[in-house]
Parts: C-alpha cells; structure tokens; sequence
C-alpha cells in the first residue's frame, strides 16, 4: 500500500518569469534604458506608432525589439529607418515572455541612455498578463476598434501606464462614444493618461514622446 | 495555446516538491485559476497529459478550482461580479473597480504517493 500525502503549496506558477522579468528590469535601469511594453491588437498600428514616437525623442536613443509570430518585415522596416532592431519571432506563440526578452537584450548593444520599445504580440489577452521586465505598459487601442474594448478586455486597460488612441484622424468619420470608452476605463484605471494619436497624420505623437523622455531615467 | 509553457512550469514544480518529500509519484495536483489569468482549464489538461509521460506526474489527476473575478465598488465598498458592458454595482449603482479576486493563478496543493 502506498500513503498518499497533501503537501500545500500555494506555489505562483508566474514566479519563475517575474523572476526573470524583475532581473530583465534591473539590467535595463543600470544600463539607462526605459522599458516600453507595446500592447495592441493586429493592425492599431504599433510599428506606426513607435516610429512616430521615435522621430520625436529628443535626448533618448531609440531601441526596438519587434515581436512577432512569424516574419520580419517590420523589423527591416524599422533597421532601414537606422533603428537598432531586434526580431524575435514566436512561431506561433500569443505573447512574449520574461525569457524571451532576456535572451533578445543579450544580442543588443545598449551604448547610449534611451528607450527600448518591446512591440509585443498583436493580441489584448495575454500580453497583459506576462511581465517582461517593463517599466512602462504601453496601450494602443484606435478609433475604429470601437469604444467598446475596455468593457471587453478590461485587464489590459486596468495594467496600462499609458494609453494611445490611434487613427483619431477618422474620428468624425467613426461611431466611436468618446465619453463610454472614457467612463469604461476610468472604472478600471483611474490616473491612467490617454492620448489621441494619428500615424497618418503625424499629429499627438510629440507629446506622447515627451511623456515617456519624462520618464527617463537621470 | 500559451498554456504549454505554463504546464511545463506546472510539472516541473510539482516534481520538485515531489522529490523533496521522497514521493514516488504525484497523485493530484489542485490548481486555483481565476477566469481573468487567461488560462483554460482544458488545455492544461490536454498539455499535462502529453508533457506529463515519463515524469513524476505522469497519471495525475488535474483538478482546477475556477475563481470569478469580483469588482468592488468605490462608493459602498461591496464586492460583485460584473455584468457584461457595464463596471456598475448592482446594490448601489456605484461604479466597480478592479481587485485581485479572479486573477489567481497558482498551484494549491499536489496529493504524492509515498
């Protein structure tokens, strides 16, 4: 006869990679570079973003570590603009993890105090719940996603630090209800900033970039 | 699909604990899983049974407590479950925000054979 024994563990199943994400962390403040955790669906234009936000840094060196399932287009993309880019592709997986980014900073080449931009699978689930060693979640919803997203995917407004709405230039051409998708995420995040962006236009991004150099570490 | 990783995390530290108390297989392993983790229950189950063969943990029941995540609302301070659409309280009107309560994600217990 065997005995069988309870052992209680209340063991974190996440402990391993917010281990790894808080060493990621450590790294990246010794190294002055801020951490940017770029969340968004497919299409909201993250890598739009991050090379409208780049133009504008004034005393930050860009870097970018572009996540993706497969290809790398927007990597080439980026390097052909001189951006310091690096790819990683999940095949397949639905996020990055602490792991992955631990391995990608260690092929970079951190010289210069700056920002490192982490575009992050295009999905609103799971990139909310994984720590990869950011200092800044960064969301990106748009005007024709529909004014609906924070009541649908709530975690990821309330883990935001900073919030873009982008293709705000068809605003007027949209049913987006500014004030329910303000009442939806003030309910989840009550001081979180939100700015209007538009990569077509160009316009809102300077502010975004002086909020984040803000951040900077000294 | 991103629960293969975390289904090898949940093995690997269920064997770890098995070891250490000299077990010669784990019987069960109680997980807590708030609905807002973003982890489904199935796919655990159906990743353990692949990942699980040859380990300690092979032929382990896999039981899941599922948590529902609660809001609590800022002006009477009760805890509730929302409605779709909507942050609002069902007592007062006030309007819910978020807790801890359904985000767990943790093993509770393992059940070994000694």
């Amino acid at each position: 006869m065997h005995d069988i024994v309870k052992l209680d563990l209340k063991a974190n199943i996440h402990d391993e990679n917010d281990h790894i994400a808080q060493h990621v962390k450590e790294h990246m403040t010794e190294d002055n570079v801020l951490v940017i955790n770029v969340m968004g669906a497919p299409g909201v234009g993250k890598t739009t973003t991050l090379k409208n936000i780049i133009q504008h840094l004034k005393d930050s060196k860009p870097y970018v570590i572009e996540g993706d399932i497969e290809s790398d287009i927007d990597t080439q993309d980026l390097q052909n603009l001189g951006i310091a880019t690096h790819q990683i592709n999940t095949f397949g997986a639905c996020h990055l993890d602490a792991p992955m980014i631990h391995e990608a900073i260690h092929h970079m080449d951190f010289d210069q105090k700056g920002i490192l931009f982490i575009e992050n699978i295009g999905n609103l689930v799971c990139p909310a719940e994984f720590s990869i060693g950011e200092h800044v979640k960064m969301l990106i919803t748009t005007a024709t996603d529909g004014s609906d997203k924070p009541y649908k995917y709530p975690l990821a407004f309330e883990k935001a630090d900073i919030i873009l709405i982008n293709k705000c230039d068809l605003l007027p051409y949209v049913d987006f209800d500014e004030e329910f998708f303000m009442k939806g995420v003030r309910a989840q995040n009550k001081e979180v900033p939100i700015f209007k962006v538009s990569g077509r236009t160009g316009e809102g991004y300077e502010a975004v970039a002086q909020w984040l150099e803000s951040r900077t570490l000294k | 699909m991103h629960e293969f990783p975390i289904t090898e995390q949940i093995i690997k530290i269920a064997e770890e604990e098995a070891r250490k108390a000299n077990a010669s297989r784990v019987a069960k392993i109680t997980l807590v899983v708030g609905d807002y983790s973003g982890f489904i229950g199935e796919s655990i189950q159906m990743y353990f049974d692949i990942i699980s063969k040859g380990t300690l943990c092979d032929g382990a029941v896999i039981e899941i407590q599922r948590v529902k995540p609660k809001l609590q609302c800022s002006a009477c301070g009760a805890y509730f479950e929302r409605r779709p659409m909507s942050f609002e309280c069902p007592e007062c009107g006030g309007e819910g925000g978020p807790t801890e309560i359904g985000k767990e994600f943790y093993i509770d217990s393992i059940e070994v054979e000694t």
